[in-house]
């Protein structure tokens, strides 16, 4: 609160020529210690460096250039220059030596973009979604599906079990379809000029039901009379479609989430919690017993990805290998999307759906009183975060090359939504920041633990760290929550709501009522106050 | 398909979900106790009461050639394991959540996730040096006690009990007394003695509890003892009723038992035991749809298996809650503006 508690800062320019020392220094060990011709010439000191532990916290120390990048008070062209020269230029050129480095980055990226997309529904609309991987799910099916033999072995199917499908069928369908969606669109205008009634509610619903009718009839239709293609499509779709299937994956998984928050988005809090829990399940499971369409367990595979014929050509005189090609591709796409992703997160935070999304995350009934339509804004909230979710699904399909519903178990839902509490609800760079932590922690600092201690004497086999991971991992998410329970970066809004009780007692020091003593720590009571509590209790995921 | 192999038939699944649903609905309650004082999904619940199956099996293993009659032996075992689960988890209360009692809500949820991290892999070490992971519950044999029925002369634990028709294993009797045993003790615990009705207050309103002179840290760990305990007695039910137990078995147990207790309204202790006894048959009933099934001769019904019993229990719930958002006893949450 005063200035002078705060440790004096070091000026623009001394941090500039540290934050450009500490990149090139990074940058250059990272570079030689991922050259295994370099390390076997170095003999001892290329053992160390080969050692997974010494390596896992090399890849952090380099990524940890981006974070001081954000938070250092340097001069922004150095910002700039590190930001983009470890991202564009280091960091593939590490990869191209070793390729599980650019699956890390990738495999990092996604996550940060999930852990966005949630962030908007938990961070700032308040709605505790215990379920969101199922929408990173759908992406992954939308693509996989396509993209592999299985869509020409569900025509296959389609095309020994006809049914009663004909070309009268399909035309039957696309009828219904329009025929009941133009009645929605009237019902919805309708009810628009004048209050819905009983009866504009229920033709609303059967009309609904029409539609869905009218869409499976038109899709079974278009499937039976696609199935001659079967053998054409038995790699797979067109990698080109890729482009057009990255839209598409953002819409399917937009609108699941609009069907999922439809019926549940009344409850509040945990039960909202259980049910979106509840719910990814229900997809996961759906996954794992459709067998016709997604496998079952055994999951699809090859799951083909874009091909890009330049930028393979740039890449090959780069001197990257052609195996390399598409996941160097994969990681420059992904950097695009998740600047994209930033770029729409940074603007709704500031724009008037934003807004209203905190006002609910606040005050249900407060924000409703402002004129805040509930259901629409919380839908806007599940929606956009499902579609973040629904796209770097797909490109994570497109990069394992497999796709099982064992990849979106319960358990990731839970890791995403650790990253967006780790990193700080609410705030950008936080929730990027707490999924990076994560990530690193799942995928390389703790594998490398278990190897390093692999063929050590003295640590008996039980308790090797490769047995340990979730050990490890649970013991640091407890104590990150005891030492900074605000999160790594928490958001400024935030910050200021958390420490209100604090400011409350900074005012008792002049005399204000501080009769209720110290026993009662955050939970001051007195008419001019809100009362903190109560809005812990309806906010749910306050 | 006649009525007479019906009718025993859906008799044995029906009480073999509702024994199931006793053993949810004894886990249920300890996440509802804690969430009615605390507000706060206690995720680690689900590895307390793994604990308990983990101690009632060392107990029985430990006892296996001493002999005693079999039901003191279950006891033993039934009042370590409530008072190992219990210590424990006031422990992790006091450790992992009452530090952050004044942080946002979130924040002890995520403490909570890792506080069961933490101990599924201490369960699955402790085990692993003991050369063993999988669990299988060996129950004491050789007793002669009062279930004698008039087909089997008189049952040890672990026998069938055959009347009419209807084959229930010992062991279920078992489970369904101890289920009402203990919830009768919890009912008188909370609505007779002065300790309930101070934990019922710090859940109503803590500041106001604390106003009135009781000492609400104090209750919320009462609280978390009983709760425990509770997860102790399931465990070892849970061990009886499955057969075999490992450090993470807990998981599904616990989100099913969860989703009871939201059905029956989280926080309200006879929803939580309506919401276990309702998911408990009817995973029962899908679990017995095949056989179903094959007896009625619908071949759809044939092909559901086992891992619908999950989808089935969160269905019901979404229809449940759609209808009543505060689940089947819950108190609806009036707001006053």
């Amino acid at each position: 609160m005063t200035a002078a508690r705060k440790p004096p800062r070091a000026s623009q320019a001394e941090q500039s020529v540290l934050l450009l020392l500490f990149f090139l220094i990074s940058s250059a060990v990272l570079l030689v210690s991922h050259n295994s011709d370099l390390l076997n010439q170095m003999g001892h000191l290329g053992t160390i460096l080969k050692n997974p532990i010494v390596e896992a916290v090399m890849v952090s120390l380099f990524l940890a250039n981006i974070l001081f990048a954000y938070l250092w008070r340097a001069h922004p062209v150095v910002k700039l220059i590190v930001a983009l020269g470890s991202l564009l230029f280091v960091l593939p050129l590490a990869g191209r030596a070793d390729t599980s480095l650019l699956d890390l980055s990738i495999q990092v990226m996604i996550f940060a973009a999930l852990a966005l997309g949630l962030n908007i529904v938990v961070g700032l609309a308040g709605l505790l979604d215990l379920g969101y991987i199922a929408f990173f799910a759908v992406g992954a099916y939308t693509w996989s599906i396509f993209a592999s033999p299985r869509f020409s072995e569900i025509l296959k199917y389609f095309g020994e079990n006809p049914g009663a499908t004909n070309a009268g069928t399909l035309a039957l369908g696309l009828a219904l379809t329009v025929i009941t969606a133009a009645s929605m669109v009237y019902i919805n205008r309708q009810t628009q000029r004048t209050a819905a009634t009983a009866a504009t509610t229920w033709s609303f619903r059967l009309a609904s039901f029409g539609l869905v009718a009218g869409l499976i009839l038109t899709a079974r239709a278009a499937l039976v009379l696609m199935s001659g293609q079967a053998g054409a499509l038995a790699g797979g779709i067109n990698p080109a479609f890729f482009w057009l299937f990255l839209a598409l994956a953002i819409f399917t998984a937009a609108v699941v989430g609009v069907l999922i928050g439809l019926p549940v988005l009344k409850l509040k809090g945990d039960y909202l919690a259980i049910i979106t829990l509840g719910l990814g399940e229900v997809i996961r499971v759906l996954a794992l017993n459709l067998d016709l369409y997604s496998a079952g367990s055994q999951g699809i595979t090859p799951v083909g990805s874009a091909s890009v014929p330049w930028f393979n050509a740039l890449a090959g005189r780069l001197g990257f290998e052609e195996s390399q090609y598409n996941l160097l591709f994969l990681y420059f796409l992904v950097l695009l999307v998740i600047l994209g992703i930033m770029q729409v997160n940074v603007r709704l935070d500031k724009s008037r759906i934003g807004r209203a999304w905190i006002a609910i995350r606040d005050d249900e009934v407060a924000a409703q009183a402002m004129g805040v339509p509930l259901l629409q804004t919380k839908l806007i909230a599940f929606a956009t975060g499902a579609s973040f979710a629904g796209v770097m699904g797909m490109i994570f399909a497109a990069k394992q090359t497999f796709i099982s519903p064992e990849s979106f178990v319960l358990n990731e839902s839970i890791m995403v939504l650790a990253m967006v509490i780790l990193g700080g609800m609410g705030s950008i760079p936080g929730v990027v920041l707490g999924a990076a932590v994560v990530a690193l922690l799942r995928f390389r600092v703790l594998p490398g633990l278990g190897e390093a201690s692999a063929n050590v004497d003295w640590i008996p086999q039980q308790v090797n760290p490769s047995q340990l991971q979730k050990l490890i991992f649970g013991a640091i998410l407890v104590a990150m929550m005891l030492l900074r329970p605000e999160g790594l970066l928490p958001s400024r809004r935030r910050q200021l709501e958390l420490h209100h009780d604090e400011n409350q007692e900074d005012d008792s020091g002049h005399g204000n009522a501080g009769a209720l003593g110290k026993g009662n720590q955050g939970d001051v009571y007195s008419p001019g106050l809100a009362p903190v509590k109560e809005n812990d209790r309806s906010g749910g995921a306050k | 398909m006649d009525f007479a192999t019906l009718a025993p038939f859906l008799v044995e699944v029906v009480v073999g979900g509702l024994v199931l649903g006793f053993v949810y609905a004894i886990i249920a309650l300890g996440y509802t106790m804690v969430y009615g004082v605390l507000q706060l999904i206690n995720f680690a619940h689900s590895e307390v009461f793994v604990t308990g199956a983990v101690v009632g099996f060392e107990v029985f293993r430990v006892l296996k050639d001493v002999s005693m009659n079999g039901y003191l032996k279950l006891l033993i075992a039934l009042l370590s394991a409530m008072v190992i689960s219990g210590a424990l988890n006031v422990l992790i209360e006091r450790l992992a959540y009452r530090p952050l009692r004044n942080a946002p809500k979130l924040v002890p949820l995520i403490t909570a996730i890792g506080v069961s991290l933490i101990l599924q892999d201490t369960l699955r070490i402790i085990e692993g040096f003991q050369g063993r992971f999988d669990l299988t519950y060996t129950l004491p044999q050789g007793f002669a006690g009062p279930f004698c029925g008039p087909n089997s002369s008189c049952a040890s634990l672990g026998s069938f009990l055959n009347t009419i028709g209807v084959r229930v294993k010992v062991t279920d009797i078992i489970v369904i007394l101890v289920s009402l045993v203990s919830l009768g003790a919890l009912n008188y615990l909370v609505n007779r003695t002065r300790m309930g009705k101070a934990i019922r207050a710090v859940a109503q309103d803590r500041v106001t509890a604390g106003l009135m002179g009781i000492d609400a840290d104090r209750m919320i760990s009462a609280t978390f003892l009983i709760g425990g305990a509770l997860g102790g007695i399931s465990g070892v039910l849970f061990g009886m009723k499955f057969g075999t137990v490992n450090a993470y078995s807990g998981f599904d147990p616990g989100i099913i038992a969860f989703t009871a207790a939201v059905l029956g309204g989280i926080g309200s202790i006879p929803g939580a035991v309506l919401g276990g006894l309702t998911l408990g048959v009817i995973q029962s009933l899908i679990g017995a749809m095949s056989v179903l099934g094959g007896l009625a001769g619908i071949a759809n019904l044939e092909a559901v298996d086992a891992s619908y019993q999950r989808i089935g229990a969160f269905i019901v719930l979404v229809l449940i809650l759609i209808f009543k958002p505060t689940g089947l006893l819950g108190k609806s949450n009036v707001e006053k503006v």
